[in-house]
């Protein structure tokens, strides 16, 4: 595919502050998937002044709570969650060396000034394109949290994973500009 | 009267959830490849192809078409002459989900309390809603329904004033605000009049009838090929990254009301809209 940026994890803050909305990009590496229930761990072990467990520093968090494999499957359906839910503990893991997020939908202001102040991309996966992504992902193992099912912390290891620069480290955000060129009916 | 066995229900529903989930409809498919032809949007059309390749794939590999496999929402059409046989329908019900979800590899999304939000492990309880309808017949709809779109959706109580200009000017605003997170393009739901629940079940009720349908009645035909188009100039377009594309359909389902009220529910979906059906 043309116009395609090919980058690896882990993603250095450098690295991250090189990326531009708008940038298709395929991803490959480790990346940590992390939804909803984990967000909610980690802000609660690092409150009680515990580690996280996973180094979060230059990493990359993929919201995502996959379907189970099928005998021989690396894993089910995998395609990103709604990114806006993990808004409340994100600026924090920011500051701690996160450096990307792959979801879908908007995020809060909080979140774009803390990738501003410490360089951080917010990837855009297509939602709903669960089958496809899954066959990016070439291995998966729980890395915490295996009572959470579906939302435990998982490691997994993509290759050529799709994705789009939704908001980079400048604040530059793909949605309001992709919209603004197509919308003619204003609310 | 006709008798029909639990057991039947049980396997009945365990294969509807499968499909459901794995099969995007025909109706849903086509609107999708005819949106490759019509998106302006070089990355909506991208998109596009990513989602038609999505639903080969899940159909190909037996896989779901997407990794949230919703809340179980089941419609049940009980024929008022047919007797349920050994156990309780409900049962049954949540049993068909319990296997489904575990033969099916699909998730199990379900939390046993808003608050303590453990995991029951195997997607039950089915959000199940019953008519009794003349006949012999009993009629099963599993709707599994995800979430990234379930929480676009409101209801909201108009006054009789704000007329068919404040059903447009609300069922805009929802899509509006929703921008990319509902995973557009989206099918969008809407019920109007009855009560407050009976607009958000006419809503839910709406995501059931195809994206090539229009509704029968040409003033509610004519309101949703407004709308769509409306809809369609927000700019959205799919997965939310700009284009022309951001519904398929509005589908607008209406009741009589109050003399007093203009209830409006709006239920927004996702591209997968997925409902399977059978009769027993």
């Amino acid at each position: 595919m043309d116009n395609v940026i090919k980058i690896e994890t882990p993603l250095t803050r450098d690295d991250a502050r090189k990326l531009r909305a708008g940038d298709h990009i395929w991803i490959s590496g480790v990346v940590y998937a992390a939804r909803d229930a984990a967000h909610k761990k980690f802000i609660e072990m690092l409150d009680a002044g515990k580690e996280l467990p996973f180094d979060i520093r230059d990493q990359v968090i993929y919201y995502v709570g996959p379907c189970p494999a099928r005998p021989g499957q690396v894993i089910g359906s995998a395609g990103p969650t709604t990114s806006g839910r993990m808004d409340a503990y994100t600026p924090r893991l920011i500051e701690l060396g996160l450096t990307g997020m792959i979801g879908k939908g908007a995020r809060s202001g909080e979140v774009v000034e803390a990738m501003k102040k410490y360089g951080a991309v917010y990837f855009g996966a297509v939602g709903g394109a669960g089958a496809l992504l899954s066959k990016c992902i070439i291995s998966e193992e729980i890395a915490a949290f295996p009572e959470l099912g579906p939302e435990a912390l998982r490691r997994l290891v993509i290759r050529d994973f799709p994705a789009i620069v939704v908001i980079d480290s400048e604040g530059r955000d793909m949605y309001s500009a992709g919209r603004k060129k197509f919308q003619r009916v204003f609310v | 009267m006709r008798e029909i066995d639990v057991s039947q229900v049980t396997e009945t529903v365990e294969k509807l959830c499968i499909k459901a989930n794995y099969e995007l409809n025909g109706d849903i498919v086509a609107a999708l490849e005819e949106g490759m032809e019509l998106e302006e949007s070089e990355t909506g059309r991208r998109v596009l192809r990513q989602l038609v390749e999505n639903a080969r794939i899940a159909a190909r590999e037996r896989m779901a078409v997407c990794q949230d496999t919703g809340m179980a929402v089941v419609f049940i059409e009980l024929g008022q002459d047919v007797h349920i046989r050994g156990g309780s329908l409900s049962d049954a019900v949540n049993e068909g989900v319990r296997r489904g979800y575990e033969k099916g590899f699909l998730r199990k999304s379900v939390v046993s309390d808003p608050f303590g939000r453990a995991n029951t492990g195997d997607n039950t309880p089915a959000v199940i809603h019953y008519d009794i309808v003349e006949g012999d017949r009993l009629r099963i709809t599993v709707a599994p329904k995800g979430f990234g779109s379930e929480n676009m959706s409101g209801v909201r109580m108009l006054k009789p004033s704000d007329g068919i200009e404040g059903v447009k000017a609300y069922v805009l605003e929802m899509v509006d605000r929703a921008g990319p997170n509902p995973c557009p393009p989206l099918v969008v739901g809407v019920g109007i009049g009855g009560t407050m629940e009976k607009a958000a079940l006419l809503a839910k009720k709406a995501l059931l009838r195809p994206v090539d349908r229009r509704h029968a009645d040409s003033r509610i035909r004519k309101l949703e090929k407004e709308l769509l188009e409306f809809i369609n100039g927000l700019g959205i377009g799919p997965a939310g990254l700009g284009g022309r594309m951001t519904a398929m359909a509005v589908n607008i389902e209406v009741f009589p009301t109050h003399i007093a009220g203009l209830p409006v529910a709006v239920n927004i979906s996702c591209h997968v809209t997925r409902h399977a059906e059978a009769e027993l």
